[in-house]
């Protein structure tokens, strides 16, 4: 039982983590909308979050020796590692910086809002659980 | 968490937002300030800023920072002011190159994006706040 507990969350995990990652990289953006030459960056969730759970063993992972069956595996996780593109520039202007503030607000605020989605996605699996071990 | 990062990222931008606010306030009361300590009229300073990666190995922060502060090297405004007596030969008093319209727009633009991050800042709060409390009923 205990041990399915790491798959059972996994992928909550991996949503938050990636929300995470997210909002760091759009927080960047907002934070150089004045700077001189700074191009706006973000990656793609959906890719993202479809590499992080199809993701095999990357090459070269180091693993524990497991000396019986029964052992809990221990695969390290696969580092999140996300591809980063440039956003196309809608009003490029003249000092070389992308960033639309717009876009980038909204952006956030919707990061924002589906991080809280799958933070309650999160609550709801351990309120299952609790439930699941109490006694009736 | 990398949702630590984002107060660091905001706080770099809100420190590069109030030094580019504190030349601002320094070019539009020395707008008028016609010598110096070195018998120069006043020149209007600006920042530049520079984005720069938080830490090392972490491609995704970028903050910003003040990579210099420098002096506009357009040439000074000169009014016709005989009685002055800095006024040279032909009655022109060299004064500050402040523009005071570029100056107050920018002023505008720095507290809008200071108050941007700010708000950044409740926003990333808010969400540690949400995910200390993840599994208590």
């Amino acid at each position: 039982m205990f041990s399915k507990l790491d798959s059972e969350f996994a992928t909550s995990r991996a949503a938050l983590h990636l929300r995470d990652l997210r909002q760091e990289v759009i927080a960047s953006n907002i934070a150089n909308a004045d700077t001189p030459g700074y191009k706006a960056r973000d990656f793609d969730f959906a890719q993202a979050m479809k590499d992080v759970m199809s993701a095999k063993q990357p090459a070269g992972a180091l693993q524990m020796t497991v000396t019986d069956p029964r052992h809990i595996s221990t695969s390290p996780r696969q580092s999140l590692e996300v591809a980063l593109m440039y956003r196309n520039d809608v009003q490029p202007s003249i000092d070389g910086n992308t960033v639309d503030m717009n876009t980038e607000m909204a952006n956030f605020a919707d990061n924002a809002l589906r991080y809280q989605a799958s933070l309650s996605f999160a609550q709801q699996q351990v309120a299952g659980l609790r439930s699941a071990l109490q006694s009736q | 968490m990398s949702l630590f990062q984002v107060f660091d990222i905001a706080s770099s931008a809100m420190t590069a937002q109030s030094i580019r606010l504190n030349a601002t306030a320094s070019n539009l009361a020395n707008a008028d300030s016609a010598t110096s300590s070195t018998g120069q009229p006043y020149r209007a300073k600006q920042v530049v800023f520079s984005a720069t990666q938080m830490t090392q190995n972490q491609p995704l922060a970028v903050g910003v920072k003040v990579a210099a502060v420098s002096e506009d090297s357009s040439p000074p405004r000169l009014v016709y002011d005989p009685k002055n007596p800095l006024a040279d030969a032909k009655g022109y008093v060299a004064m500050p190159n402040v523009d005071v319209v570029e100056e107050m727009t920018n002023m505008i633009a720095a507290s809008r994006s200071y108050q941007t991050n700010a708000d950044m800042m409740n926003t990333a709060k808010t969400l540690l706040q949400h995910t200390l409390q993840l599994g208590q009923s």
